[in-house]
């Protein structure tokens, strides 16, 4: 509960204008707290006088967190391919582990995937955990979650991340759950905190309307899925040495309930999307399914990949396979041109890390243009047969 | 074939807009809503109980108001609405959240399926499924997008994956977490309405639903937030000038060294 000292209380309102959650009102000159509160504290952090405070009678803290030591990824592999992001989070983890002054380690759970170890290494784990099983050759949530949970169990990493993929976010809150500790989804930044080094867990929340940043300070793992493409991976070290250990758990726990009947891979479109280097998104802006062509030809003209905001995928003018947003796909290009994307901050969540932005919007004020590299404010359907036309001529210059 | 959906009330969420004055989330007329997720997750269920008969509850965990939502849910086919609702929940990360709803599941007891939608638009997360799936130590399968076959003991269903999708059978019970693919919700019919209006909500506290109260709300979390804030936009900003064409031919100068 968020306590309120009325004697303290001046009804200043700095609190009502800071709680993100219009859970707090100054009324009859004292503050007074409304359902809606999450008790966030933004407001206790802010009040000049110490009127608020919040009442954590909290869990005990789970025997010696010291006990726990290192930071471990999951390195998601499918299909005999390496997800990208498990590279991205041995980037993000060896900034951890060094700050924190522990090793980096990964966990690869598959079938016939112990080539992908080294590889692991190369790019930054000082220790690899192979369980190289046929039960493993599928997803399925029992399996992977028994045996990431009993090394966790055996080993007792601090931390361990995993790609917000739909097969990390499937079974790591089994894992949360089998070793009672903390989880935070998606993250898009990960800290260690200096005072005593907690991990400092920042997400969006509200379709990107707010972040939060989030602790686990009772338990142990620590434990975050991380957002694709947001971290960076090292770049790759050849001569790196590093431990790789086989292990070989008990098949009872590798017995999985669902059985994978069939895998199929689909939506070529979805995965090039997301490593495309060059991707055109259209919006609301274009109208029509018709308004889509153009940013085909333009996609198709400059070698990329064609994406949507959600109003345009909701008005049926394009799959939800191309939808870029905290709802869609999170995409990292090289270039994005946004046409006719007002920019609500659920579409930028999923694209403002790309390295140029070009925003072409009729509304000089749509919050497009506030992450964009270069912006035009005008008629897409002016702007874009005119970029057409000239980067037709270049290529058959 | 006896049905639970967990159902959330949340603030739309596409309407919250931040005031750039104050970086607060402008609230003004935003509406509570039925997460849009779990809404497919009840039609599922409903059709599930058209074609093969039995019952769909409805299950929430949220505050009082949260009734208006189940009363909604009634008027589109659930059966039986409950709504677990106490001031010892505020506060709930997603861990204190499937503690209370495993506990208030016991109490309904007897299940084939519990539905949920994929995650809700207020937190995003997408860890009360599957985690709820773990306290009851049934199967889970995750971004269900059709169900093929369903018997008394199993179903066949697609799952989504990043690169196409999976095809599981899965012995019941079970729970899965749906996405919008699965199907189209039906709109209220008038005799769902009626219903709705005279059905009896079941209102269970934390004692009804024997919670140990270490295990609720804030006390009982595992995660805290420790700071909340508004999103950094880092654009540039260098807007073009002149004619449509010039705009074009400044902007080609500047891709064009980037091809």
């Amino acid at each position: 509960m968020l306590q309120i000292d009325i004697e303290a209380c001046i009804g200043c309102g700095v609190c009502e204008s800071t709680c993100t959650f219009g859970a707090i009102k100054v009324e009859g000159g004292v503050a007074v707290v409304g359902d809606t509160c999450t008790l966030c504290g933004s407001c206790v952090d802010v009040c000049e006088v110490g009127a608020l405070s919040i009442e954590r009678e909290e869990k005990a803290t789970q025997g010696n967190l010291a006990d726990w030591s290192g930071v471990w990824v999951y390195a998601e592999c499918r299909h005999g391919r390496l997800a990208p992001v498990a590279l991205e989070l041995l980037g993000a983890g060896r900034k951890l582990a060094e700050k924190r002054g522990v090793s980096l380690s990964a966990v690869l759970l598959g079938s016939k995937i112990e080539s992908m170890a080294e590889e692991l290494v190369a790019y930054g784990a000082d220790k690899v955990f192979v369980v190289d099983d046929p039960a493993l050759a599928s997803f399925t949530d029992d399996a992977y979650g028994n045996a990431l949970s009993a090394l966790a169990k055996q080993h007792r990493p601090e931390i361990i991340l995993a790609g917000a993929t739909a097969i990390g976010r499937s079974f790591i809150p089994r894992v949360a759950t089998t070793l009672a500790t903390g989880l935070t989804a998606d993250c898009t930044d990960l800290a260690i905190r200096d005072e005593d080094g907690a991990l400092l867990q920042t997400r969006p929340a509200f379709g990107g309307n707010i972040m939060a940043t989030i602790i686990c300070p009772h338990t142990r793992p620590q434990i975050s899925t991380v957002r694709p493409l947001v971290m960076k991976p090292l770049p790759i070290d050849a001569g790196r040495k590093g431990e790789i250990i086989t292990v070989n758990l008990d098949q009872s726990l590798l017995k999985p309930r669902v059985k994978v009947l069939e895998s199929v891979v689909e939506d070529l479109d979805r995965v090039n999307l997301s490593e495309a280097d060059i991707v055109v998104a259209g919006g609301r802006g274009l109208e029509n399914e018709k308004g889509f062509a153009m940013i085909r030809e333009l996609a198709d003209v400059l070698g990329g990949a064609v994406a949507a905001s959600r109003a345009a995928v909701d008005s049926g003018w394009i799959p939800y396979p191309h939808q870029v947003g905290q709802t869609g796909k999170t995409v990292a290009p090289k270039i994005y041109i946004a046409c006719g994307i007002s920019g609500a901050i659920q579409h930028l969540v999923g694209m403002q890390s790309a390295d140029t932005i070009i925003a072409i919007n009729r509304d000089a004020d749509a919050p497009i243009f506030d992450v964009a590299t270069y912006g035009i404010v005008g008629d897409v359907f002016e702007i874009v047969p005119k970029l057409i036309a000239k980067f037709k001529d270049r290529k058959s210059a | 074939m006896k049905i639970i959906v967990c159902v959330k009330q949340v603030p739309d969420a596409k309407d919250v807009r931040l005031d750039p004055k104050t970086n607060t989330l402008s609230r003004e007329g935003v509406q509570a809503i039925m997460n849009p997720y779990d809404r497919h997750a009840l039609e599922e269920a409903v059709r599930l109980k058209e074609q093969h008969g039995g019952t769909v509850t409805v299950l929430s965990m949220g505050p009082p108001q949260a009734e208006e939502m189940l009363r909604e849910a009634v008027s589109c086919g659930a059966d039986e609405a409950v709504l677990v609702s106490d001031r010892a929940f505020a506060g709930a990360d997603t861990w204190a959240t499937t503690y209370t709803l495993s506990q208030a599941i016991k109490k309904i007891d007897d299940f084939d399926l519990i539905l949920c939608g994929k995650q809700a638009i207020d937190g995003d997360t997408a860890q009360v499924g599957p985690g709820l799936a773990e306290r009851l130590d049934i199967p889970f399968v995750a971004y269900v997008r059709k169900i093929n076959e369903c018997t008394a003991n199993t179903i066949q269903a697609e799952r989504l994956m990043d690169d196409g999708y999976d095809l599981v059978e899965v012995p019941l019970p079970a729970l899965f977490t749906v996405v919008k693919e699965i199907n189209e919700p039906r709109i209220p019919s008038l005799k769902g309405k009626m219903k709705a209006k005279k059905i009896d909500i079941t209102k269970l506290t934390a004692v009804d639903i024997e919670a140990d109260l270490e295990q609720l709300g804030l006390k009982g979390s595992t995660t805290q937030v420790v700071k909340v804030f508004s999103p950094e936009l880092k654009g540039a900003r260098a807007m073009l000038g002149g004619t449509a064409s010039e705009q074009v031919d400044q902007l080609y100068e500047k891709l064009s060294p980037l091809l």
